[in-house]
């Protein structure tokens, strides 16, 4: 039998809890800071979740994913530069034209695979982000301000902080159950069965590029979202957006939550987005100790946390392969 | 038409810098197979060194040699301390582990240098212009640099193709498990190669350093650059490298150059001034995306792969 009260699960329940309870910690302690970083910490979950879809799963390393936060991001922007910010028409456009820039995108680099597959993936963003520069209407390299979020009618109301955060967890769980969905159903099993031996699976009669091509799609698709909500989260658009890091950043998530699992990601977010916060406090009593014992003023060692970040990369890459998910199953499987 | 013919030189002189931070790049993946995207950061402590140097022994060449010397033992400590381990593993962990260094390394200039920067500045008897053709003057440093990088580039072809450790890094590129079988040893060899490549990509940020200024992320976007060049030029080979590098360099200046113009006629001026610079960026990586498409091993591909 099967334990269902594992450290894994008991981790997901609390993390889901947090998130859930989190605005009345607010209300109570005013503290809006916290409900900013944490609607931000979602916003990016669901692009870490979307290219874990076709990294994780689908084994296609995209190094241009920031390409899909831009075009969602851009076309609300663009949208409500002109006057229009009715999110009935923003939303379902910016979805459509990232599905659109996936298809061809994903038509062109499937052909490819390895390192040629991340390298042309890369290039298409490139194209994207150089795009973006040369809109001066639009601000090109400055960016755009976004005055109004999407306007939704009566039906709700994004400006308002609370409901705002509500509709990313939603869309954020939404989006995890639908890639869990996904994952386990008959088209998630070719695109596994794809990525361990795309020959294989060609010879007992599937055709592989089409499935790795709708996959690569809804990743997408899914990412345009995340655009979208980051967009009306910052009431800013920049090319900045989907400069080449910021994909990094989208792998960072993605591999140092779990690439072997569906939330995997979420923690991912949460652990990068938190790091920044983290890390400063944590190096404060490093620094008070190595300044009483050295005499050398480290006072202003914990704005250097960074210096922490990058070798920390590298060792999940060379001891944690699993990265959260998999520390936590492991834990749950000794259990 | 003398706009065009400095426009080509201002080309080439890109092009060249571009192939000094591509040879390296293309060595590492063709011999190592190793995805670095810290690369640029071995670009960024050259100039930073240079720069450093340069103030300290208030000589130019003074600086350009010490900053050399650091560069390369910098990237030799680099590949023995992190880069090693990454080796044999799949290039979705160069990406991460690489750019986690590339993190790192963008802090620790800051921490050591400062935030602000700095700038190396050119002894006096290079400030001047020099006439290249009968009426068309062209700035002496720059000339420098293109020349200087064809030196760069002889001494590759004469080390990879005519010593016998060039013989081994070519063979090391064909067949790395034969070399390390046949005695040779091979953790030596690639730290050799890594630091060579840190080499070259040092010489390409200090030689850059007069033009720009030394600042933290320099070598970020010009990284990418680097690798649009060996995928055009096709992994691991250096002849490659250096074609698609001038030809990245030239569509890059010289639509930067003439794109604005034509722009114009289309849309505002304003507008074209800066959808021209883009749509010359645009061109590149479209180049690259063709390429990739229709012959994913590049233009010239290396030999015996």
């Amino acid at each position: 039998m099967r334990a269902w009260l594992t450290p894994r699960n008991a981790f997901v329940a609390a993390l889901l809890a947090i998130l859930a309870l989190l605005p009345i910690y607010v209300a109570v302690t005013g503290n809006s800071f916290v409900m900013t970083l944490f609607t931000r910490i979602m916003i990016l979950a669901i692009a870490a979740v979307s290219l874990n879809l076709i990294m994780g799963f689908g084994g296609m390393v995209s190094f241009g994913h920031a390409a899909y936060l831009g075009i969602g991001g851009y076309v609300v922007g663009i949208l409500a530069k002109e006057g229009v910010t009715s999110g009935l028409v923003q939303w379902p456009l910016a979805l459509l034209l990232s599905g659109l820039f996936g298809l061809g995108v994903g038509a062109l680099s499937l052909r490819t695979r390895g390192v040629y597959f991340i390298m042309i993936t890369l290039a298409f963003a490139q194209m994207v982000y150089y795009i973006a520069n040369g809109l001066d209407r639009y601000g090109g390299d400055d960016g755009l301000t976004i005055h109004h979020r999407s306007e939704f009618g009566g039906l709700v109301n994004l400006s308002n902080r609370t409901v705002f955060y509500y509709l990313c967890l939603a869309l954020l769980l939404a989006c995890v159950y639908g890639v869990w969905r996904i994952v386990n159903s008959r088209f998630g099993q070719v695109i596994q069965g794809a990525r361990s031996n795309d020959r294989r699976m060609r010879a007992i009669g599937f055709p592989t590029f089409r499935y790795k091509l709708v996959c690569f799609v809804i990743a997408g698709v899914l990412c345009g979202l995340s655009g979208v909500l980051l967009a009306n989260h910052t009431y800013f658009i920049s090319p900045a957006l989907m400069h080449w890091t910021r994909s990094g950043d989208l792998i960072v998530m993605a591999v140092l939550g779990g690439m072997g699992s569906v939330f995997g990601p979420v923690f991912g977010a949460v652990a990068f987005l938190m790091l920044e916060e983290i890390l400063p406090p944590l190096i404060k009593p490093f620094a008070a100790l190595f300044t009483i014992l050295t005499g050398i003023d480290a006072s202003h060692a914990h704005e250097y946390w960074q210096l922490a970040l990058g070798p920390l990369f590298l060792l999940v890459v060379l001891f944690a392969r699993g990265g959260i998910d998999g520390l936590l199953l492991e834990s749950s499987r000794r259990a | 038409m003398l706009y065009l013919i400095e426009q080509c030189l201002n080309g080439i002189q890109l092009g060249m810098l571009l192939f000094l931070l591509a040879a390296g790049l293309t060595l590492i993946f063709g011999i190592m197979d190793l995805v670095n995207l810290a690369h640029g950061s071995l670009y960024m402590l050259g100039a930073y060194f240079a720069a450093t140097f340069a103030a300290v022994t208030d000589s130019f060449l003074a600086g350009i040699g010490l900053g050399l010397v650091a560069t390369l033992v910098a990237g030799m400590a680099m590949e023995v301390i992190a880069i090693r381990p990454l080796y044999g593993r799949d290039h979705l962990d160069h990406v991460l582990g690489t750019f986690g260094l590339l993190i790192f390394f963008n802090e620790l200039v800051r921490l050591i240098w400062g935030p602000a920067g700095l700038t190396l500045s050119l002894p006096a008897e290079m400030l001047t212009a020099v006439q290249v053709l009968p009426g068309i003057y062209y700035p002496l440093y720059r000339l420098v640099i293109i020349l200087a990088t064809l030196a760069v580039a002889l001494l590759l072809y004469v080390l990879v193709m005519r010593t016998r450790i060039g013989m081994l890094i070519r063979a090391g590129a064909s067949n790395r498990e034969m070399v390390g079988a046949l005695g040779i040893n091979i953790k030596l060899l690639y730290t050799l190669v890594f630091g060579l490549g840190a080499a070259l990509a040092g010489f390409a940020g200090m030689m850059q350093a007069p033009l720009a200024f030394v600042q933290i992320g320099m070598g970020e976007n010009i990284l990418i650059l680097a690798f649009v060049v060996i995928i055009i030029g096709g992994i691991g080979s250096i002849r490659g490298a250096f074609v698609a590098a001038i030809i990245v360099g030239m569509i890059d200046t010289i639509g930067r150059a003439f794109l604005p113009d034509l722009a114009r006629h289309f849309v505002s001026y304003s507008a074209g001034s800066s959808a021209g610079p883009a749509l010359s960026s645009m061109m590149i990586y479209a180049l690259m995306a063709a390429v990739l498409v229709f012959r994913p091993e590049g233009l010239f591909p290396a030999s015996g792969k």
